[in-house]
């Protein structure tokens, strides 16, 4: 009888007790100290700690803590870094349940969007230097930040969307050449295929996000093939999944996906090979696939994969190619997002210290990430690929946010769940678009 | 340093307030006429252990059946609509149906197991570490099992190199690899076998414990009048043992209905193996609609009363008989 009631009692002491540990200031050493992380900081050694939820493991976790260093070392606060796979549920729990971390990265401006009405986040204005701001980032990149005028969140790092990876001395052995259109695209393919060879890689699995990789396909052909307006009107809601636009974006994709000898493994091994994996069979000898579609930071998985590779000579990228020439020039880009949920002194040293050119530049050294902040050298980049695609970017004529994370959360999950359904069964498509249609209507009311 | 501080807090602390409760019981308890004392002093006992069912459990359970009529953000009354709505949704339909699998295959392939193994280790010299051996699972977290089964039915195409051990083993006798978790033929079946791995070990010490409780001297005046190991089995061991599966059979039944790590970590419900507590977290945390996620929660609660109510009424039958 004892035991048990004491356990009971025990129990929400503990967690009492660590709950108030973790909220409770800690002691306030002072020292003096210069450069971006000291200023950020407002000068000096501020101590105490900041906690932050991200997505990021593995190695871009290293990186993450890589760029936070020099700041850590600096003010003397200590970055509590906590990465999830599974960001949005984490969050919003830990939002609901008042216990929010300090800094947290954001699954998307359109969870952002949802958390600021909520009254949940800090209104960066008074925290950033709003004319620094301007100066160090592009106005679209503020705008994806901002709701109704305030600012919430900030970029820390971004990637380009839509790019082709493939092995340049491949290419030239086989002379293939790079395609220009999309339909050269799809001819090169048929060409690698019926050589017997399988001309792409792709892998949907994502853990809990499994699908996304499949979103970031249809976003491309989506801007490419009905245009900016189309696009748009898609992620806000106004246009139907069941339209022309966007069913026949899924079959321009069925072309490659819907040809079990068009993908190496076919739907097997697209519905279970994860996308950080999926891009390692160009590598092989004699190649097990020749393209690979993915964003910029993908370059990180490749060397890691196989340490030896050397970008520009072992692995390159052309641009998604242009499917309706009006529409030519189109590019996707996405980006990590970071808002504030407990305005602390630390908490705004370390955001402040993360907006800057100097911390961003870290990252970017590293690999595998290109800066928001347009003060960062070109020269950091460690290689071409990542100068070329940060310049795609810079030279596009239309850009476009990732759609998926613009969209509600429940219509990103059904979005997933809908490019893994369609990769299992092509022949479904009106069914899923039927019910994403129903998902639609119903997501976007609140 | 704190957290050290308000630990021992904690551990000194909570047990001392125990203590002075049952002395203030008893002072308050001293007051009254002799003959109420023991009218009153169970309630007091009892009180703090039902304070915390009230406010952990009971209020819990009605304040979301209470929910499940508001709308998302729990504002505005919507009577029936989210139980129309879970009645009319496929990925609910999936998840039902998912849900009965487990709870027939999940239930049968635990007690199969789980009696075969402590009825085979009964009667071997090193029946401990065999059984140790079968309850090891047991101790691994259904998240960590997951992620090890994810290993062994991972999947790489015809000619690669099987990196999961379940596909080497049927590359290797000439077979062709499948990729278990999305092969919507063999995916329920593979998650629900990552769970039975599990729980077979509690199957087996508790069902093993039973088995210890049947008469010797039963067992041997059986075989004294020539009934073979099969019919002893039958018509002396399993109807002994009947109140013991009754008990696991009602654990498992009400796990499978519960079941959720398993499918979260290895498919998120994808591919049709979708069950009702991982639809109920996709619509708490993901759509954030808690009108919608109370209601599921209030369905899988109403299949559950039902498995409830048969292991009451056998426990009370049980006491009786006794």
């Amino acid at each position: 009888m004892l035991p048990a009631n004491l356990m009971r009692k025990i129990g929400p002491a503990i967690v009492g007790a660590l709950i108030v540990a973790a909220c409770s200031p800690a002691a306030q050493p002072s020292g003096a100290s210069g450069g971006a992380a000291a200023s950020g900081a407002g000068g000096g050694k501020i101590g105490g700690s900041v906690s932050v939820l991200g997505a990021w493991g593995a190695d871009e976790q290293a990186s993450f803590l890589a760029m936070v260093k020099p700041f850590e070392d600096q003010t003397g606060v200590k970055v509590e870094y906590e990465g999830t796979r599974d960001l949005n549920a984490i969050l919003t729990t830990r939002v609901q349940g008042g216990n929010p971390p300090e800094l947290a990265g954001l699954p998307g401006p359109g969870q952002m969007a949802q958390f600021a009405k909520a009254g949940k986040l800090t209104d960066l204005g008074s925290i950033l230097d709003t004319s620094a701001m301007k100066d160090q980032y592009a106005d679209d990149w503020l705008k994806l930040g901002s709701v109704d005028g305030k600012q919430y969140g900030i970029f820390i790092k971004s990637s380009v969307k839509g790019l082709i990876w493939y092995d340049p001395k491949q290419f030239t052995s086989k002379s293939y050449t790079v395609p220009k259109t999309f339909d050269d695209m799809i001819k090169l393919s048929e060409k690698i295929r019926d050589s017997g060879a399988a001309p792409w890689c792709v892998g949907l699995e994502s853990g809990a996000a499994s699908g996304w990789p499949g979103t970031d396909w249809l976003e491309d052909i989506v801007l490419r093939q009905a245009g900016p307006e189309k696009y748009d009107a898609w992620y806000n809601g106004t246009l139907k999944w069941s339209s022309p636009e966007i069913k026949s974006a899924f079959q321009t994709w069925g072309k490659i996906v819907s040809d079990p000898k068009m993908v190496f493994g076919g739907k097997n091994a697209m519905l279970t090979t994860n996308f950080g994996d999926s891009g390692n069979p160009l590598f092989t000898s004699p190649p097990s696939c020749y393209m690979h579609h993915q964003a910029s930071f993908i370059t990180d998985f490749f060397v890691k994969a196989k340490p030896g590779l050397k970008p520009v000579t072992d692995f390159t990228f052309f641009p998604f190619p242009d499917i309706d020439s009006k529409y030519a020039g189109s590019a996707e880009v996405a980006g990590d997002l970071f808002g504030m949920f407990k305005d602390t002194p630390q908490a705004r040293a370390l955001l402040k210290y993360l907006t800057t050119s100097e911390a961003q530049s870290i990252w970017v050294k590293r690999g595998g990430a290109l800066s928001a902040n347009k003060k960062v050298n070109a020269a950091d980049y460690p290689d071409d690929i990542a100068r070329e695609s940060a310049k795609i970017i810079t030279s596009a004529k239309t850009v476009r946010f990732d759609a998926s994370d613009l969209m509600p959360e429940a219509m990103n999950n059904a979005f997933w769940k809908a490019i893994l359904d369609y990769v299992g069964d092509p022949s479904k498509l009106d069914g899923i678009l039927a019910n994403l249609d129903k998902i639609q209507t119903d997501a976007y009311k609140k | 340093m704190e957290q050290f501080g308000l630990l021992a807090v904690a551990v000194i602390g909570v047990p001392l307030a125990l203590t002075g409760y049952i002395f203030l019981v008893e002072a308050i308890v001293g007051t009254l006429p002799r003959r109420r004392r023991p009218q009153v002093r169970p309630w007091f006992w009892i009180g703090p252990a039902l304070a915390f069912v009230l406010v952990f459990l009971v209020y819990p359970t009605l304040q979301t059946i209470w929910l499940s009529f508001f709308d998302a953000s729990s504002a505005n009354f919507v009577g029936a609509d989210n139980y129309t709505f879970i009645a009319q949704d496929d990925n609910v339909r999936t998840a039902l149906r998912n849900n009965v699998l487990w709870v027939v295959f999940y239930t049968a392939a635990v007690l199969v197991f789980g009696l075969l193994i402590a009825v085979l280790a009964d009667r071997v010299p090193y029946e401990g570490p065999a059984k140790s051996l079968i309850f090891v699972p047991m101790a691994i977290s259904f998240v960590a099992a997951s992620v090890v089964w994810k290993f062994i039915y991972a999947y790489q195409p015809p000619g690669v190199l099987q990196t999961g051990t379940l596909n080497a083993v049927v590359t290797t006798v000439g077979g062709e690899p499948r990729a278990w978790l999305t092969d919507l033929a063999t995916n329920n079946f593979a998650l629900i076998f990552v769970a039975v791995w599990s729980w077979t070990g509690f199957a087996t010490v508790i069902l093993s414990a039973g088995l210890k409780g049947v008469p010797v001297e039963l067992l041997e005046a059986a075989r004294v009048d020539g009934a073979k190991e099969r019919t002893v089995f039958r018509q002396i061991v399993l109807p002994l043992l009947g109140p013991t599966i009754a008990v696991v059979a009602t654990t498992l039944v009400i796990f499978a209905l519960k079941a959720f790590d398993v499918v979260y970590v290895m498919t998120n419900g994808n591919f049709d193996t979708e069950v009702i507590a991982n639809r109920m977290y996709k619509e708490l945390f993901n759509s954030r609609n808690f009108g919608r996620a109370a209601a599921i929660a209030t369905l899988l609660l109403a299949a559950i009363i039902p498995v409830l109510i048969v292991n009451l009424r056998r426990f009370r039958f049980q006491e009786a008989i006794r």
